[in-house]
């Protein structure tokens, strides 16, 4: 009897023998290739199976959701125990990008790029085969439905987001005051729940228009109360101009919610103190909310008149859903879609997505300089 | 806290191994119908040897994926019309109609998602496909001297477009559809004593009767999503034809003759003689940019009729009640010519099938469509009218589809709709979009002419 | 004093509360007008606005008069004692006692309807078969105004639900565990280049989606992405990032030094402090965002019309096609539309505490 094989009974059978291999430099390195290997076959069969689409939609649908979500946590577990694998110094330099890797990576691809790849494009023909020089920009900048575009989404920009802001913070401040905060938010916030496509149907239902003649009676919402009223019904989606500010009341309807969710609770922050003793010093309501609420959530103001405006000015399914663009409310984004993917033009297509991006680029800078000064303050 | 997030990660895990497990199952489950019975030696068809071998059962249980605009009606009965051959053969022919049509069928194609057999509804679009070089040469899918038989030359030469390797055979055509025609509720007309016009001062004299008698005469709707506009595009061009004749059209429809041009002011103040008259026009001019072309003839069927004339192609039929017969509760009359010197031309249209992914399924199925047979069931069904020499007159089971195939056959001037010849942009865009705004009354014609023309590509 | 003052505060609770209810009410219409809609069977909703559901006066016919033949059409004619000319009778014209006489159709009908003004709309007929329809159709018959049968495919709603939802869950899971990762490395930890790449990340937040289309599609098109679940999240991941990333930097980066320093000293790693100490603490900032990037996906349709196409219809496609082609199918749009709302409301209201307290942390300072 060996008392050191005592010790160890278990030390020549093939299991620990593969066990204690898996120790070795040359183990870890097998280990390494095969974990990341078999998560990669894992995810490869996932996508295959999603692919093809062959098990009832249900089945598809649970796979795709555990598959993606799971995919992806699975991924960021795997990278980091490979990175920990690393000595020490060099995986405490690696870690950080194992973190903020793939964001960038992916932000790099589905927004960077492509601004860049746009660029280019812009300066092609339709086909993206020839350089054509600044031929798209000028039409981007001159063609008669451009400039249409860019009336409108300037009316956009400025009635519609003033109209939400303002509604917002009405009803954000009015419903401070009242026991029924929840309801009257809840109804408020309602049509932000609501897709544009469905937004378009419900307001379709509102503009209709039958016609005039005998025996035509309107079911549009609109035309019913001007009739009843002793007016004639009219195809409020064809008077130009002002089709458009029918559609803007859209956007209103919509962005009002968004803008009184977050103006909201900005308004609760304001100290109840600071109320009171304004109150205790004879202010009346109105001068309450100027000189004390609107200073004091200015911040929150600008971030959402902000957000407000880069979406009127990147405004699309609502105009696409109610008139398609005719009659004078064609706005940019639709203008894109239309060369994009109805007319095939790469070049303009690109080139109007320039001009967006160009429109939006004092937002950025405002937001870039916020960013840095908010920075320095740590 | 490490052993709940043991948990979770563990759970992945299982969730992960399950969802392989189920892709395995999926696996094994495809695999035996993935070998069909080959080698078997068949003799051609005149269309191809591919026809043949799937007469012979060869092709059974393959799929060929379909593209195209019908929807609703018209793709129970496209439907309909392929299940003999699906049952004869065993090929299973998806077809997947799509309303947005012509705004997708570019994004699926720039997507990689090719569709084997795509139904085009105007060649402008095919022509994109072409010279990004994915339609395949029919030439090489069909026996060519089979398309030679069974077209006619003017059919052929429509298919015939420049890809990035020279000029191809893009596709074959389908159904044809005859444009030129009004349609009338007949029970009510023939009761109201009304007579089929003949010229079109005939015309115009009938609809200030009928405006007289009380009534509206005309259904017009331009309405049709994002694609609103085409019918009155069809109507310029109807008349066109009738006020310039042929050669001028062709000029026109190729760019060189100008929107804002004489002939084309003189077509559009026939039409405004009917469609700016409130009196005429079943809603007013108002209402036509509202109304979807397929509602424009529904009051017709009223008792007692709302609106008496609709000017379409003969594929709205499909679009009546189904209750309605025809020949009896409605007919159609020729849209009748305008100057003489210019004869009883017809403005036509028609389906094009092209083909993206070559398998001899693929191509055993588009030999089939080459025939006439393929869509004997639609024509018998009515709405049809088909392109191909082999199909007999005696399919047209209604007087109405009957005359509309006279109709195309004993015209002095075929021409195709000029809209879907012209560049995308324009064709599909722009006149579509100047047009209603026009007729909205939210831009004047000669700014609509102006910018028609200023968006022609250079 | 006190008194004048509980009243002063009370007419101003009132006056909130008018102008609060009007906007409410202002808000609800479109809504309510679409509730009712989907329940009304086909043929009423062509006939009639959805307000006719309520109690209201409306002319109905009682008799009809025939013209004897000897009366001239062109000229003026008599009835009940007044006379008018053809064109006013088919506009309507008011009798003595109190009816209504209508000329019907045209002049050959030689007939005018006799109608009295009565209030009606008290049996409401209401019906849920718009919504059976929408939800499983596969061809859907129903009559229109005339009653003329329609016939047409259905779209398959239920299945465009199933879509979305594989769409949605993951298209706002997966940004959020990547935003969440990313706002930790910008936050806590030091690496070069930090402050360029989380500047650039700000101004992405600006560059419209649009400009991504076409090139992320060409991508697509060689990566054979183009039509999957994969490629939907992932564009949607793309273009969720800097927005996720920005908020959940503003929420993490206040989460105190001291506990993070604590957990360093017990000999936590990066990971382990990511997973167990900034997850749990980010639930209500992480909230927040979840429900905006759920809100945004579920009613996106340019990128599902894009990315997915046809093959995998969502909610916002199916409606639209609904929308697209004719204009009689009120009935199927309106059950459509109040069917894909239902799930963002669930969402909404349930999620809406965090939906506050989140925000407070990310918007505010901005």
């Amino acid at each position: 009897m060996n008392i050191s094989q005592s010790k160890s009974p278990g030390a020549n059978t093939p299991i620990t023998k593969i066990l204690s291999w898996f120790g070795t430099a040359l183990g870890q390195l097998f280990i390494s290739v095969l974990i990341p290997a078999i998560t990669f076959l894992v995810l490869w069969q996932g996508y295959l199976f999603l692919q093809r689409a062959a098990a009832p939609q249900i089945v598809q649908v649970l796979v795709a959701i555990v598959w993606g979500v799971g995919g992806v946590a699975l991924l960021y577990v795997v990278t980091n125990w490979l990175v920990m694998k690393l000595p020490k110094k060099i995986a405490r330099t690696l870690q950080p990008f194992v973190f903020v890797g793939p964001a960038v990576v992916i932000m790099g691809w589905f927004l960077a790029v492509p601004v860049i790849r746009s660029l280019i494009a812009s300066f092609k023909n339709y086909l993206g085969t020839e350089w054509v020089g600044l031929e798209n920009f000028k039409f981007a900048f001159t063609d008669p439905r451009m400039l249409e575009t860019f009336r409108n989404n300037l009316l956009w920009l400025v009635f519609g987001t003033f109209f939400s802001v303002a509604f917002g913070l009405l009803i954000a401040t009015l419903a401070d005051r009242s026991k029924a905060e929840v309801l009257y938010k809840s109804i408020i916030f309602t049509p932000y729940a609501l897709s544009f496509v469905g937004a378009g149907v419900i307001w379709k239902f509102i503009y209709t228009y039958k016609g005039t003649g005998i025996g035509i009676r309107e079911i549009g919402l609109l035309n019913a109360v001007v009739t009843a009223l002793g007016g004639t019904p009219q195809p409020w989606l064809n008077l130009t101009p002002w089709n458009n500010f029918f559609l803007i009341v859209i956007m209103v309807w919509l962005q009002t919610g968004y803008a009184m969710v977050i103006l909201s609770s900005a308004i609760k922050g304001v100290p109840a103190e600071l109320l009171e003793a304004a109150r205790i010093d004879g202010a009346n309501e109105f001068k309450i909310f100027f000189s004390i609420i609107v200073p004091y959530i200015k911040g929150t103001l600008l971030t959402v008149t902000t957000t407000i405006i880069i979406f009127s000015l990147k405004t699309f399914d609502v105009v696409r859903v109610m008139t398609g663009g005719n009659n004078g409310t064609n706005v940019i984004a639709n203008e894109f879609y239309l060369q994009s993917f109805t007319y095939n033009h790469a070049g303009r297509a690109s080139a109007i997505a320039i001009v967006l991006l160009l429109l939006v680029t004092p937002v950025i800078i405002n937001n870039v300089r916020s960013f840095n000064q908010q920075r320095r303050g740590f | 806290m490490r052993s709940k997030k043991h948990f979770i990660w563990a759970s992945i895990a299982i969730l992960l191994v399950a969802s392989l497990v189920l892709a395995a199952c999926a696996t094994t489950a495809e695999a035996p119908a993935a070998e069909a019975p080959a080698g078997e030696t068949v003799a051609a068809l005149p269309q191809g040897q591919e026809l043949a071998n799937a007469y012979a059962g060869q092709y059974k249980g393959k799929v060929v994926t379909m593209a195209g605009p019908f929807t609703d009606q018209d793709e129970v009965v496209f439907n309909d019309s392929i299940k003999g051959f699906e049952e004869k053969t065993g090929i299973d022919i998806q077809y997947e109609g799509s309303k947005e049509f012509e705004a997708n069928i570019n994004i699926r194609l720039d997507g990689g998602d090719r569709p084997d057999i795509v139904d085009y509804p105007q060649p402008g679009l095919l022509r994109y496909a072409v010279e990004k070089g994915y339609a395949i040469d029919m030439n090489t899918l069909i026996n060519p001297d089979w398309i030679k038989t069974n077209y006619s030359d003017a059919w052929q030469s429509l298919a015939k477009m420049t890809g990035p390797n020279g000029e191809i055979v893009a596709g074959i055509w389908a159904r044809a559809n005859g444009k030129s025609f009004v349609f009338y509720p007949k029970a009510a007309f023939d009761a109201a004593g009304y007579k089929v016009p003949t010229t079109w001062d005939e015309m115009m004299a009938l609809t200030q009767q009928i405006a007289d008698d009380g009534d509206t005469p005309w259904c017009i709707g331009i309405e049709s999503g994002a694609a609103t506009g085409w019918t009155m595009t069809d109507w310029i061009e109807d008349v066109m034809l009738r006020v310039t004749g042929g050669e001028k059209y062709d000029q026109w429809v190729a760019g060189e003759l100008k929107f804002d041009s004489p002939e084309m002011n003189e077509a559009l103040d026939y039409i405004e003689a009917i469609w700016f008259n409130d009196a005429y026009v079943y809603g007013g001019r108002a209402a036509i940019p509202t109304i979807n072309f397929g509602d424009a003839p529904k009051p017709m069927f009223e008792n007692p009729p709302k609106c008496w004339f609709n000017r379409q192609g003969n594929f709205v039929t499909t679009f009546f009640p189904e209750e309605s017969v025809a020949g009896v509760d409605y007919s159609f009359f020729y849209l009748p010519g305008i100057k003489e010197e210019y004869g009883s031309p017809v403005l036509g249209a028609g389906d094009i099938y092209a083909v993206f992914n070559d398998r001899p399924e693929v191509r055993a199925v588009i030999q089939y469509f080459s025939t006439g047979e393929s869509l004997k069931v639609w024509v018998e069904s009515g709405g049809a009218i088909l392109t191909h020499n082999d199909a007999s007159l005696d399919w047209y089971v209604d007087p109405v589809t009957r005359g509309v195939a006279e109709t195309i056959r004993n015209a002095t001037t075929f021409r195709f709709d000029g809209s879907d010849m012209m560049p995308g942009a324009v064709g599909a865009g722009t006149f579509w979009k100047y047009m209603t705004d026009y007729v909205s009354g939210s831009i004047t014609r000669e700014e609509a002419l102006k910018q028609i023309d200023a968006s022609w590509p250079k | 004093m006190a008194t004048s003052l509980k009243s002063h505060k009370a007419s101003q609770s009132f006056w909130t509360n008018f102008v609060l209810i009007a906007i409410c009410v202002l808000w609800m219409i479109p809504i309510l007008g679409i509730l009712i809609t989907s329940f009304r069977p086909s043929e009423d909703i062509f006939r009639n606005g959805w307000w006719n559901v309520f109690p209201h006066k409306e002319d109905l016919e009682v008799s009809r008069v025939i013209i004897p033949e000897s009366v001239d059409v062109d000229g003026p004619i008599t009835l009940s004692g007044k006379t008018a000319t053809f064109q006013e009778w088919q506009r309507g014209v008011q009798l003595e006692d109190g009816t209504k006489g209508t000329w019907y159709g045209n002049k050959r009908t030689r007939t005018i309807v006799i109608s009295e003004n009565k209030w009606v709309g008290f049996a409401t007929n209401l019906t849920i078969q718009n919504y059976m329809d929408v939800l499983t159709g596969k061809t859907i018959s129903y009559k229109n105004a005339q009653g003329q049968t329609i016939t047409r495919t259905g779209n398959n709603l239920g299945g465009a639900f199933l879509n979305s939802l594989a769409v949605t869950i993951p298209g706002t899971i997966i940004p959020i565990l990547i935003a969440a990762f990313a706002a930790f490395g910008f936050a806590w930890l030091d690496f070069p280049g930090r402050n360029i790449i989380f500047t650039i990340i700000v101004a992405l937040l600006v560059v419209p989606l649009q400009i991504a289309l076409v090139p992320i599609l060409q991508d697509y098109v060689k990566l054979e992405l183009n039509g999957t679940f994969l490629g939907i999240w992932l564009a949607h991941t793309g273009f969720g990032l800097p927005l996720a990333t920005y908020l959940l930097f503003n929420y993490i980066s206040t989460i105190p030094r001291e506990l993070l320093e604590s957990a360093y000293i017990d000999g936590a790693s990066n990971f382990t402090i990511f997973t167990d100490l900034i997850l749990p603490l980010s639930v209500p900032a992480l909230a927040s965002f979840a429900i905006f990037q759920f809100l945004w996906l579920w009613n996106d349709y340019l990128v599902a019309l894009v990315f997915l196409g046809e093959k995998n219809q969502t909610v916002t496609i199916a409606v639209a096609q609904l929308v697209g082609e004719k204009g009689q199918d009120w009935h199927l749009m309106t059950s459509a539309a109040f069917i894909s709302m239902i799930l963002p409301l669930i969402v909404f209201l349930g999620l809406q505490r965090y939906f506050v307290r989140g925000l407070m942390a990310g918007s505010v300072k901005g």
